[in-house]
């Protein structure tokens, strides 16, 4: 087991070296950042030219890869163009999403997973049918529609919630884009639940627990729910990164300055530093998230083994 | 349905635990106070280096120059200036009021606006407002265009005494006092060069308000200074700046009262705004003036005989048509290069365009197969995606010059990914066709709308226009002491712009905002910023 996490731990290296680079690469195709600080005025050249010195902006882009790289191993992330440090902006932005992702992925536990062992256990019923066409039409909506529609409908028209999230983040604030952000994800954790508790309620170890007389809440959770998790887990795993780094249109919607609102700001204004920076950030969150994923099967199937 | 039930519960179950630990907050201002929607400033909020107006705001609020410009007219006043004299036009003396102190307690001195000025002339502090320092004295030597600097202060500043300085500029410029009411000309404490990060955690300045805090990115709190001794103290107790990232959010808070004051009216909610919000949409001119740039570098659209060719699509295009219906009247047509909010006497000049700014499809279509018709018979309008819905009016646009000349592929947009990526291809000069251009005026005189944009390498002359005839125009005007006459000859030198057409004049654009019922008196300044210390809580 320790062996086998070294391993992934050592794997996350070329991993990180590669993403970083490519990221750093994609954001130095977009071109010069400097004109755009100036606005519709042309830059003075005298001071572009001593920002772009300051900002290493003028060495070639390995030279500007192995001093960012350089930085980086020293804690230290650069500097955004608003003068605040990027690790700064990542104390700020990331206990926020984090915040929303959590909000987001307990939604969608409970309630797809809840939603899933109900349609699955009545495979075919009515419920199992009607549960299928709001999950279809749960996906089909882009977030866009949906964060703007519930913003409206409860913000505005009924006055049940704020219709943006104030600066201090109240985790209350953040039920009702954590349920937009959830939306999407809801729908693919009850397919899964639903899909794997159906093939699983005909296995033997079920029949064998009823057989054996257990009450049936305690077959479904004890044994037909914690055999039918691993592909929802799976999911999961992967989701918290894609939600991590995918609240953009949330974010936006509501006004929330977590991730999304730094990734975008900072695309806007061609900042590497912070792109790069959250990115990493991102990119090992992802890592690190898969492996937790990896660990947990284990748990759920003593059948899984790592050396 | 026993599913659908429990599922419920189990949803209201987790929000109640989550809620429970979340520990209040949020909601809307304490009493008094106005919260108001915002945009990241782009830069450090140092004075010098504040060259948009988000953070054009903030300063305004907290800082006072020695001329500020009218809310309402636009006119250059003296605020801690006493009197500023010049018998040539190039020697200037300023002499101060007194009384006025920073919020920290510390006093306003000349010391306080030289060492300002310096610091933001210094080529190694990168302040971005550096040029506007550059009809004084000495400039070239602490900003030169290569190299070091070679001094650390403007030899053309002297100070007196603790309320006089004295100013010697490079050149005869008889507008400059009226551009001091410009942020980069705000005096700033002794605590700024101290300690300069503690400084930008908290500005501090000698306006009518002061930062009670700021979270960056989030939201800058501002509260009134009861000591402020300027005759403009703020009538209500203090603004709450919050950034917004979607200008439909803010708009959506507003609707929702949850917040009380946009300046910035998304235009997709133009058309249900007035019944949104009735007598609290505002809607009022401000300085800002969009117009369709040639390349004049390139030979198919700047060689000779070719002013023909601009000329006729500027006749081509039905403004109008396009005000009305893509921005339902919140821009006005343009007749000349200037806007409205100069007035009469301060060089806007209705109609000075000519018959070039009239929608005219037959002499179009004329003109412009007599200058040889549209190189490779086809054009592209450069614009960037990003930000304020650039598409919808390019798209329009292109439509309306493509049925002025009966061709169905005549023009058609060409988006640019990011403003930086626009600004690059502009500042490379890698344009093939014209393209978008927005001005917004620094300070409120014609020669901000007519010397940056088209005199020989003005600072913001994106199509490299050069015309002889133009640039002496200026000189001349800047030269004359005379207002009226410097006024005078600026419009002679716009008259150049319209037989030579570098730019089309679109259309001047207006301020737009909406508040809430809980303030009132709220109405936007020239520079279409909320004239935010007049605003009354109720």
């Amino acid at each position: 087991m320790g062996r086998y996490v070294i391993r992934r731990l050592l794997q996350m290296i070329p991993v990180f070296i590669g993403s970083t680079f490519l990221i750093f690469f994609m954001v130095y195709a977009l071109g010069d950042p400097v004109a755009a600080m100036f606005g519709e005025r042309a830059p003075d050249p005298a001071t572009a030219a001593q920002i772009r010195r300051e900002l290493y902006l003028d060495a070639p882009l390995w030279k500007q890869y192995l001093h960012y790289m350089g930085q980086i191993f020293q804690g230290n992330f650069g500097t955004a163009f608003n003068g605040q440090s990027v690790i700064e902006l990542m104390v700020s932005a990331f206990p926020v999403t984090l915040r929303l992702t959590v909000v987001a992925v307990v939604i969608e536990m409970v309630v797809g997973v809840v939603l899933g062992v109900f349609s699955g256990l009545r495979r075919g019923r009515g419920i199992d049918t009607s549960v299928l066409v709001l999950t279809l039409v749960v996906v089909s909506i882009p977030t866009f529609v949906s964060g703007y529609l519930l913003q409206f409908l409860f913000g505005v028209q009924w006055g049940w919630a704020a219709p943006s999230v104030s600066p201090e983040v109240p985790l209350n604030e953040l039920l009702l884009p954590g349920l937009v952000l959830a939306l999407v994800s809801l729908a693919y954790v009850t397919r899964l639940t639903r899909t794997s508790i159906a093939e699983n309620v005909r296995a033997d170890y079920v029949r064998t627990a009823v057989a054996k007389g257990l009450p049936r809440h305690r077959v479904i959770t004890r044994h037909l729910l914690r055999n039918s998790l691993i592909p929802v887990v799976t999911f999961i795993g992967t989701d918290i990164g894609a939600l991590m780094g995918g609240a953009i249109v949330t974010e936006r919607i509501f006004n929330i300055h977590g991730v999304g609102y730094q990734l975008y700001q900072g695309i806007l204004r061609q900042n590497s530093p912070t792109v790069v920076g959250f990115v990493t950030i991102l990119v090992l969150v992802f890592l690190l998230a898969n492996l937790l994923v990896d660990l947990l099967y284990a748990v759920l199937d003593p059948r899984i083994r790592y050396a | 349905m026993r599913g659908a039930t429990l599922a419920k519960w189990a949803l209201c179950a987790a929000a109640t635990g989550l809620a429970a630990t979340a520990c209040g907050g949020g909601g809307g201002g304490s009493a008094g106070v106005v919260s108001a929607s915002w945009g990241d400033p782009q830069n450090p909020l140092e004075p010098a280096n504040t060259n948009e107006v988000q953070g054009g705001k903030v300063l305004e609020m907290l800082f006072r120059g020695l001329k500020r410009y009218n809310p309402k007219t636009g006119a250059a006043e003296n605020v801690l200036a006493d009197r500023i004299e010049t018998t040539d036009s190039q020697h200037f003396t300023v002499t101060l009021k007194g009384g006025w102190t920073f919020s920290n307690g510390e006093k306003v001195t000349a010391r306080s606006f030289v060492d300002a000025w310096n610091y933001g002339a210094l080529l190694t502090n990168e302040q971005k407002n550096a040029p506007f320092f550059q009809y004084i004295d000495g400039f070239a030597k602490v900003h030169p265009t290569s190299g070091s600097p070679k001094a650390k202060t403007l030899s053309g500043l002297v100070v007196k005494d603790d309320r006089t300085f004295t100013v010697t500029l490079n050149q005869k410029f008889s507008s400059w006092p009226d551009t001091l009411g410009y942020a980069a000309f705000m005096p700033l404490p002794q605590a700024f060069y101290k300690d300069h990060s503690g400084w930008l955690r908290k500005p501090v300045g000698n306006g009518p308000y002061r930062v009670d805090s700021y979270e960056k990115g989030s939201v800058l709190r501002m509260r009134k200074w009861g000591k402020y001794p300027g005759p403009d103290p703020a009538r209500n107790s203090g603004i709450d700046l919050r950034v917004y990232t979607d200008n439909n959010t803010a708009y959506t808070d507003l609707q929702a009262g949850n917040l009380d004051l946009v300046d910035d009216v998304p235009a997709s909610q133009l058309k249900s705004v007035k019944s949104d919000l009735g007598s609290r949409y505002i809607n009022q001119p401000a300085g800002i003036i969009q117009t369709l740039t040639f390349p004049m570098y390139d030979k198919a659209w700047g060689g000779p005989g070719k002013e023909k060719v601009r000329r006729g699509l500027s006749m081509a295009i039905d403004r109008n048509q396009i005000t009305r219906e893509i921005f339902q009247r919140t821009r006005t047509p343009a007749t000349d290069w200037t806007s409205p909010v100069l007035g009469a006497d301060g060089g806007y000049k209705a109609g000075l365009c000519g018959e070039a700014c009239v929608f005219n499809p037959g002499r179009a279509r004329q003109l412009i197969k007599q200058g040889g018709g549209l190189p490779g018979g086809h054009m592209t309008v450069t614009y960037n995606a990003d930000t304020g819905s650039h598409k919808d009016w390019i798209d329009a646009l292109c439509n309306s010059i493509n049925t002025s000349l009966g061709s169905d592929n005549a023009c058609t947009g060409a988006p640019v990914g990011t403003f930086g990526d626009f600004r690059n291809k502009i500042a490379a000069k890698r344009m093939s066709g014209p393209f978008r251009a927005g001005w917004q005026m620094d300070y409120p005189l014609i020669q901000n709308f007519l010397q940056p944009l088209y005199y020989t390498n003005g600072s913001a002359n994106d199509g490299k226009f050069s015309n002889h005839g133009f640039d002496t125009l200026v000189d001349k005007a800047n030269a004359q002491t005379d207002t009226g006459q410097a006024v005078a000859t600026f419009q002679d030198a716009e008259k150049v712009l319209a037989a030579q057409m570098p730019s089309i004049p679109l259309w001047y654009q207006n301020g737009s905002g909406g508040y809430s019922e809980r303030i009132s008196n709220v109405s936007l300044n020239p520079f279409s910023v909320p004239v935010y210390n007049e605003i009354k809580v109720n």
